[in-house]
């Protein structure tokens, strides 16, 4: 399987990214790790006339530590991600469930960027992004602005992203102190999730002060299960406690139906993993 | 980009995924076309001394990088002929029935012992959870990795007993 011909260019600076994005429209189609682009372009369900490889720009690379939050660059791979001093100090859910992502080859070339910008609500970071409270930094041709994470989802493989807009930086409050957990419940190895769980716990005076769940492929995109967070504040550590909780973690939700399950069940798979994610994140 | 420790310079079509570059423009077949679709890692190679599965990137992406193929694989060890531990391993342990897979599954083995010299069997399996084999049923794939880790941390191509 080979793309359909393209024009390519690889730009250095995110400036020069932008204004190629300006010039061609709908026509341009960034390219990060290109492992949901590449295939869909070999599939040819994805045919741009025009690509822009932004693998060759360096101010997208990389974690920076700003203050209270973690600056991490659109472009740095889930393999960065993954061994990052910073990220797992401060962010370590996030270097967790990115450790699940597909498999060592994949963690090499595909990046936060992509992996959120793709809009996929069965990849694993939206929802832990979602969980974290994260904030997207786009650039276009009117200069930057940011994008709450609970407004960048908009529908299956849809986001906030403009056509002329690259994402330039995803930003994730430090979470230092916090319990966390990644419950991933798929098949084989190097699948992606039926249903995965992210769960964040702050804990005081022994019992649980605050809990976000964040659900992945639960919805056209990542959805947090409110009603259990609510339950589960000021509730006790108990296995009881948390169980009772995540019995409404699938509350709301639409998940769909695919060759590995059925919506009910993955509504099962939703309360079962989100009082196991709990759990370990309670610790 | 530099292939094996060899110079290239090649005008490339846009489109021209990286594994057909390696095959088709430079002849080195050596690296194998399993699914085309990024997931059995029978296509994989190196880049910049990091497994990636060559049929999912763009050979101008790979432009100025250094490539590392399994044909490449024994010069990097003793530079008198021997083969790569890991080569040497497969072949004793008898890792390989039919072959397809063996190029990438040896390519990341190379990456998973890079990052840790001595995996348990466990992480053996899970390091390489990007790579199928459809005959070996992936036993003597992991003794094989294990011997070649003792070997590399040695420093020695001789052979070595595999470990319980
Ligand atoms: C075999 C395999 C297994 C996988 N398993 C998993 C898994 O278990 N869990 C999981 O979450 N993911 C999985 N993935 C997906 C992987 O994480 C991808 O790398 C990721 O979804 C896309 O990231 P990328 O950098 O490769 O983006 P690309 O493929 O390059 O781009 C994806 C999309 O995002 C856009 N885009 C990328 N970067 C930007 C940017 N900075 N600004 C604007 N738009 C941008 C592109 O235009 C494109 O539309 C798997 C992929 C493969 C091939
Ligand atoms: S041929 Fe590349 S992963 Fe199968
Ligand atoms: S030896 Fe035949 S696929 Fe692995």
């Amino acid at each position: 399987m080979i793309p359909a011909s393209f024009d390519y260019v690889a730009p250095t600076s995110v400036d020069e990214v932008v204004s190629t994005l300006a010039e061609h429209g709908d026509d341009a189609k960034v390219l990060a790790g290109g492992h949901s682009l590449l295939p869909l372009m070999k599939l040819r369900f994805a045919v741009p006339a025009m690509v822009v490889d932004i693998g060759r720009v360096e101010e997208l690379r990389g974690v920076r530590d700003a203050g209270d939050h973690l600056a991490i660059g659109a472009g740095t791979t889930h393999h960065e991600i993954v061994h990052d001093p910073l990220v797992r100090q401060h962010c370590g859910l996030l270097a967790e469930a990115t450790s699940m992502v597909g498999d060592a080859q994949v963690r090499h070339r595909g990046t936060i960027g992509g992996a959120t910008a793709h809009g996929d609500s069965a990849g694993d970071l939206p929802a832990v992004v979602s969980a974290l409270e994260g904030t997207f930094v786009a650039q276009g041709p009117g200069g930057r602005r940011e994008i709450a994470a609970a407004d960048f989802f908009q529908g299956y493989l849809e986001t906030a992203l403009a056509a002329d807009e690259v994402l330039v930086e995803v930003r994730i409050p430090k979470h230092d102190g916090w319990g966390f957990a990644y419950e991933k419940f798929n098949r084989v190895a190097q699948a992606w999730a039926i249903v995965g769980v992210a769960a964040l716990v702050r804990r005081e005076n022994g019992s649980v002060a605050e809990a976000r769940i964040g659900l992945t492929n639960m919805g056209a995109v990542p959805v947090r299960a409110t009603a259990s967070e609510e339950a589960l504040a000021g509730a006790d550590r108990t296995e009881d406690a948390i169980r009772a909780a995540c019995q409404h973690a699938a509350d709301g939700t639409s998940p769909p139906a695919d060759l590995s399950a059925q919506p009910d069940y993955r509504q099962h798979l939703a309360r079962v993993l989100s009082a196991r994610a709990v759990a370990r994140a309670t610790g | 980009m530099t292939v094996d420790g060899t110079d290239y310079t090649d005008d490339v079509e846009p489109r021209t995924l990286l594994v057909h570059h390696l095959r088709e423009a430079l002849g080195l077949t050596g690296t194998n076309v399993g699914c085309d679709t990024s997931n059995c890692g029978a296509c994989t190679v190196h880049v910049d001394g990091q497994s990636v599965k060559s049929c999912t990137m763009l050979a101008i992406q790979a432009d100025g990088r250094e490539v590392l193929t399994i044909q490449g694989l024994a010069d990097t060890w003793d530079g008198e002929g021997s083969l790569h531990p890991l080569q040497q391993a497969f072949h004793e342990a008898h890792a390989l029935q039919c072959g397809y897979c063996t190029p990438g599954m040896i390519m990341a083995s190379l990456d998973l012992l890079a990052e840790n010299p001595d995996p348990s069997d466990d992480e053996v399996r899970h390091g390489l959870e990007g790579n199928l084999c459809r005959c070996t049923g992936y036993q003597n794939i992991v003794k094989a990795v294990r011997a070649a880790a003792v070997q590399i941390r040695q420093g020695s191509t001789k052979s070595q007993e595999v470990p319980a």
